[in-house]
């Protein structure tokens, strides 16, 4: 188990990027390359990570980056893998780096696709629940009732579970994570670069421009997220599900914060009524009734 | 050691694809092309060829597979027809402007709507713009020699661009024909190792593409287009070379025919030059002064050779396996575009066929070579395309 | 120019980010407990661990987030306005 204060001082991600104040994968990022350190490949498909490196002829990034279509990061992996197999350097790691729109949207094909061919690399979603980069349109993980500019009166559908759905690929690693536990996902991250196979994180980030709240309160949010149950941190692992600290002790719903004082802290659930605040809570004790069956391996 | 193979051109462009030493290929099957990646997932899994072949799940990801493997500095090789080409477009815009020396095989087949699995240019001719290197092939043979070809160009540095072989699905990807597998080392010879313009590596990190301004988009578009110039004058360099090393060649850009003299030149692409032939061996057993000249390379266009072709002619006939709806055939179109600043000009006659593929043989491109001769009598051409063999 | 467009890793690459700032970040270094997790948070990497494991902020760089007064356990660090 690392400390933060194990964590190495090099950054990858350098100082005066592009990133709106108080950015969520910003943070995600950072925790990436203090994982994985730079002996990575990483593929960037359309998404707020685009346009963080700034503009050409310069990078904000320090480790060699291929930046791709839209849809292709898990088929543009897959080549990549392949390359470096094909080379002997199959220590380099290959990490996809997408938005949620990116994957659970117009990416889902490509990355299924990578999956099922069991492509040797960490696919990572950082999930900030919109389109950040065109202006936050709603994505398929946008959530229930969120304001986005192509859902001004709140989203009438529910998200998508992109983990379990990858989990569903019986691939050898799925995870969560969420920014606000650095150790937490630092120690994912390493776990996942030791395992062969197509490995999927999906990391919850919290974004003030399109959530809506103080720039300052990003890391609070990310962690209000864990506490309300409403994003849950657990892994799967050959199949096998786990709960991790804290959500482990959240099976119990006394322990878990009402996901109002969440959805309070957000502008973009501000026209919630209350009738739709009681069906987002009791989706989320559905939601963990399910995880506890999961975790007592009642079913897969 | 060389061997002769009696196969189809789809087979052919898999033993290409194995010659080459491609180390990635990454495809997804569609008529009628599928044979051409069953030949290498055969190759690979026998361990003939020492390559991955990563079966991806939509022509999309096959192209962006070959973008990821040449940008991490190994040598691929993908192939495709008509929809599938259509599916990958935005990615034939991505490779080429990463510069990245990719071979793709394209087996020409009509475009729907309506469902079509026979064989014209609407696929090929449709990506003309994407900034990739475009070869039309007449028999299998070239196929095979063409691809090769294809790789030494395309990894020269100053050329670094995608390029496709295009073959008619049918005509050319399912009939069998014999073809000459040269000897491995002398290909080897000929066909250095892979190499291109950059790569992804840890020890020289780089982002790869990220937001370019107005103040810098209009360079880079510039360095493509000196690249096509480049390759325009290396094509028929390096086909003379592979025509010495190997007894096989293809005139460069435009395979002539008895051109020297004639009066009516016929225009076209493909397997259709091979009818053209026999036509003009024909009229000019009539006495009638005809050549044949097949449009070898569509991109870069030749431009200066098509000049030299209409210094004699009084008249050049385009036969067009495609139509570009709007406007006329883009052969007609582009041949006119090359001859707008020559003073002296032949007249000009469009004709479109073989669509959708429906057989083009040198009877009718007889028939094509007498209507424009007595248009040459007139003096004027009667109309500026016409649409050959259709039901009335 | 590289013949397709390269770009290598550069501090700074928008520039001085700090001129986007409306509040700054101030550490009162008597209450730090040098427990790093302002360092970890800042989503521009813009504070620095020094050899004691103190922070550092560059102000060049840092945008005013907030994130690090936010979190800091015992609130040594406070936002303050920036002067025109």
């Amino acid at each position: 188990m690392v400390t933060i204060k194990e964590f190495p001082k090099e950054e990858y991600l350098l100082k005066g990027h592009a990133a709106c104040a108080g950015c969520g994968p910003s943070i995600a990022l950072r925790l990436l390359f203090k994982a994985l350190g730079n002996k990575v490949i990483m593929v960037v498909p359309a998404c707020c990570t685009t346009v963080i490196q700034g503009p050409y002829p310069y990078t904000s990034f320090a480790v060699p980056l291929q930046n791709m279509l839209f849809e292709a990061t898990g088929a543009t992996c897959s080549g990549i893998a392949a390359a470096l197999k094909i080379r002997g350097l199959e220590d380099i790691t290959v990490v996809g780096w997408a938005g949620d729109g990116g994957t659970v949207d117009i990416g889902i094909q490509a990355l299924s696709g990578a999956a099922e061919r069991e492509t040797n690399f960490i696919y990572i979603c950082y999930d900030n629940e919109a389109y950040g980069n065109t202006g936050l349109q709603r994505s398929g993980a946008t959530p229930y009732g969120a304001w986005t500019t192509t859902t001004p009166t709140g989203k009438k559908e529910r998200k998508k579970n992109m983990p379990l759905i990858m989990a569903a690929h019986k691939i050898p690693y799925v995870a969560t994570a969420c920014p606000s536990y650095p150790v937490d996902f630092v120690n994912k991250l390493r776990k996942a670069r030791e395992i062969k196979g197509t490995k999927y994180i999906h990391v919850l980030a919290p974004c003030p421009t399109g959530w809506r709240y103080d720039t300052s309160k990003t890391v609070e949010i990310g962690r209000l997220a864990v506490q309300t149950g409403i994003w849950a941190l657990y892994e799967i692992e050959y199949g096998r599900f786990r709960l991790n600290p804290p959500s482990d002790r959240l099976i119990d719903k006394s322990k878990r914060k009402p996901v109002r004082e969440y959805l309070a802290m957000q502008e973009r659930f501000r026209h919630l009524t209350e009738a739709d605040i009681e069906k987002i809570q009791q989706w989320v004790d559905e939601d963990w009734e399910y995880y506890q069956k999961l975790a007592s391996n009642e079913c897969v | 050691m060389a061997q002769i193979v009696i196969d189809t051109a789809n087979h052919i462009a898999g033993y290409a694809a194995k010659a080459a030493r491609v180390k990635v290929v990454a495809a997804y099957p569609i008529t009628p092309q599928t044979t051409v990646v069953e030949k290498i997932a055969e190759f690979v899994e026998s361990g003939e060829m020492d390559a991955e072949y990563i079966r991806v799940e939509s022509e999309h990801s096959a192209m962006a597979a070959c973008i990821g493997a040449a940008a991490a500095g190994v040598r691929t090789f993908t192939a495709t027809s008509a929809h599938g080409l259509a599916l990958m477009h935005e990615a034939l815009h991505w490779a080429s402007g990463s510069r990245l020396p990719i071979v793709m095989a394209v087996v020409n087949r009509a475009m729907g709507a309506p469902w079509s699995i026979w064989p014209d240019f609407s696929d090929s001719l449709s990506q003309r713009d994407t900034g990739w290197i475009q070869f039309y092939c007449a028999d299998n043979q070239e196929v095979f020699d063409t691809i090769i070809q294809a790789y030494r160009l395309c990894e020269d540095e100053r050329v670094f661009l995608p390029a496709m072989v295009c073959l008619e699905g049918f005509i050319l990807s399912h009939t069998y024909m014999p073809v000459k597998i040269h000897d491995q080392e002398e290909i080897d010879a000929f066909l250095p190792p892979y190499k291109s313009g950059w790569i992804l590596d840890v020890n020289n990190p780089f982002s790869h593409a990220n937001l370019v301004s107005p103040e810098w988009y209009m360079e880079f578009r510039y360095m493509i287009q000196e690249a096509m110039e480049n390759a325009k004058r290396l094509i028929p360099e390096i086909d003379k070379e592979y025509g010495r090393r190997f007894g096989f060649q293809y005139g460069g850009l435009i395979d002539k025919y008895k051109c020297e003299d004639a009066d009516l030149i016929i225009c076209t692409m493909g397997t259709m030059g091979c009818e053209a032939k026999i036509a003009v061996d024909n009229l000019r057993r009539e006495g009638l002064k005809v050549g044949a000249a097949r449009i070898r390379v569509y991109r870069p266009f030749p431009v200066e050779e098509v000049r030299k072709l209409a210094e004699q002619a009084s008249v050049i006939a385009t036969i067009d396996r495609h139509i570009s709806f709007g406007m006329e055939g883009f052969l007609a179109s582009e041949i006119k575009a090359s001859l707008y600043h020559v003073e002296d000009k032949p007249l000009l006659a469009g004709f479109i066929a073989g669509l959708g593929g429906r057989d083009v043989t040198f009877k009718t491109i007889e028939e094509i070579a007498k209507k424009s001769l007595k248009w040459m009598e007139m003096g004027r051409v009667g109309k500026e395309t016409v649409w050959v063999d259709l039901r009335e | 120019m590289p013949i397709t467009p390269i770009s290598y890793p550069t501090l700074g690459s928008m520039g001085k980010t700090g001129s986007w700032r409306t509040f700054r970040p101030v550490i009162d270094y008597s209450k730090c407990t040098k427990c790093t997790l302002c360092w970890v948070y800042c989503p521009d990497a813009a504070i620095t661990r020094r050899e004691d494991d103190s922070p550092e902020i560059d102000y060049d760089y840092c945008k005013g987030c907030g994130i690090c007064a936010n979190e800091c356990p015992v609130k040594a660090i406070t936002m303050q306005r920036e002067e025109e």
